[in-house]
């Protein structure tokens, strides 16, 4: 799968009421992350938590969903 | 074109209904919107249902003519519109333009919708099939988190707080409480509404509309013809309806519903009227974020000044432009196939000046917003008095 790169978080939030599918993963950290060349997807981020304009960084790609993690 | 008027409203009670199933809800509706106008079964010429998702709540499709043919209506266009939540301001519109264009005389739009015979984490995967699923759905959006996005930009572009957000949950319960049909017909305090159960952050329980179950009807007439149902007649004075992306990723400025925009640019030209012209509003308050996005959308304030003007208390029942004098989604709720016709009911109501300890003073024109998804379908209605 591709790599996605780096990005800018361009907004975000934490789940705490799922769908039936995710029931397991709650809280979760659900953001719009702005990739290189302005295109946006909507991923989940893995690790610390990010604010709006924070850079994160693509990890894996899991069921076909995109991670982020906080850039360091 | 021809004028249109709305000669019959009819409501059920919206609530959670364990012992009614969806075609009972619709056809209550329907038989009190036909009586309000003196019409009978026989005289309806088409048959427009909102439903957004009957198939997965209670798994009956075909749902039109199941509902009609339960009115005694047969032999005539029966037909269900899907447009997620604004999936009966879509069969109200499409209704109108048939009055609109000559084609039918007296036509029938009900909406209806039966959702609390599922679990909360259920209801929240069907209505998230409003969203993208080959994208945000499948990252793990529901419509909660998709607002509480919506609202993290609002907030960080224009400084929107929690107490703005706050304020329009309890305006909405206040106006709620003293609706008689109102799902939940408590008040909530500031202190509660800013402490709620967390939902999607910055978005708690407080800031989400309901799981109902519900439906409303409104029969419309060719104007020439109303005196023949009714002595109250509503025109029906501008209605559009546009489209957007369904994805929120997909939308250039998160912060503006372009469909709301546009459907209501092109409502105000059908009408020949301003936006400072509109006396009174029942707008899409799905999330309280939403309501003051849709204030800003709609023109009445300026996009970034939603959140200020609602806390100040200039929306509220005896402010300057009363908004969601029903309760809104948020405390009337919100069984959503039923949304857009009920809204079109409660601004009905106000017109007619049946609104009871709720009634505005400036009552002659008001509009109705209804939003599908995350600003994919739009549908404004401008009414007017006789």
């Amino acid at each position: 799968m591709t790599n996605l790169g780096s990005g800018t978080v361009y907004t975000e939030t934490v789940v705490w009421s799922p769908p039936e599918a995710y029931v397991n993963d709650v809280p979760y950290q659900l953001a719009i992350i702005e990739l290189e060349g302005g295109r946006r997807i909507t991923g989940r981020i893995e690790g610390d938590r990010v604010q709006i304009g924070e850079r994160v960084s693509f990890t894996e790609f899991r069921n076909n969903v995109p991670f982020f993690r906080k850039s360091s | 074109m021809r004028q249109v008027a709305i000669v019959g409203i009819g409501k059920t009670a919206f609530g959670a209904f364990a012992d009614r199933d969806l075609r009972s809800l619709a056809v209550e509706a329907g038989q009190k919107a036909l009586e309000d106008a003196h019409a009978k079964p026989s005289q309806v010429e088409v048959f427009n249902l909102g439903n957004f998702a009957g198939p997965s709540f209670v798994g009956q499709n075909h749902l039109a003519p199941y509902v009609a043919a339960e009115m005694g209506i047969t032999g005539i266009p029966a037909t269900r519109f899907e447009a997620a939540c604004a999936s009966s301001g879509a069969a109200f519109f499409h209704g109108v333009s048939a009055v609109a264009a000559g084609l039918y005389d007296v036509v029938l739009v009900t909406g209806v919708e039966k959702m609390t015979s599922q679990t909360t984490p259920r209801v929240t995967e069907i209505l998230a099939g409003a969203g993208d699923l080959c994208g945000e759905v499948r990252a793990g959006a529901t419509f909660p988190a998709l607002f509480a996005m919506i609202a993290r930009r609002h907030m960080y572009q224009y400084g929107t707080t929690r107490e703005q957000l706050a304020s329009v949950a309890v305006k909405n319960h206040q106006n709620g409480a003293k609706n008689p049909l109102a799902h939940m017909r408590k008040v909530i305090t500031m202190e509660q509404a800013l402490n709620g159960k967390p939902i999607a952050e910055p978005l708690t329980v407080y800031d989400c509309s309901l799981i109902s179950d519900g439906a409303a009807a409104v029969l419309l007439v060719p104007f020439e013809r109303a005196a023949e149902f009714t002595d109250k007649p509503v025109r029906v004075l501008g209605t559009a309806q546009t489209s957007d992306y369904v994805a929120l990723d997909e939308k250039e400025d998160i912060t503006t519903l372009q469909a709301v925009k546009t459907s209501a640019q092109k409502a105000y030209q059908m009408a020949g009227v301003k936006p400072a012209d509109i006396q009174f509003a029942e707008v899409h308050d799905c999330f309280t974020i939403a309501e003051i996005i849709a204030i800003e959308d709609l023109g009445f304030v300026k996009k970034g000044e939603g959140g200020p003007y609602s806390l100040a208390g200039r929306t509220c029942l005896n402010g300057e432009l009363p908004v969601n004098t029903s309760g809104g989604l948020k405390s009337k709720g919100h069984p959503v196939g039923a949304t857009g016709v009920g809204q079109i009911c409660d601004v009905a109501q106000q017109i007619r000046g049946e609104a009871g300890e709720r009634q505005v003073r400036r009552n002659s024109l008001g509009l109705a917003q209804n939003l599908g998804g995350s600003g994919a379908t739009s549908v404004v209605t401008i009414l007017g008095a006789a």
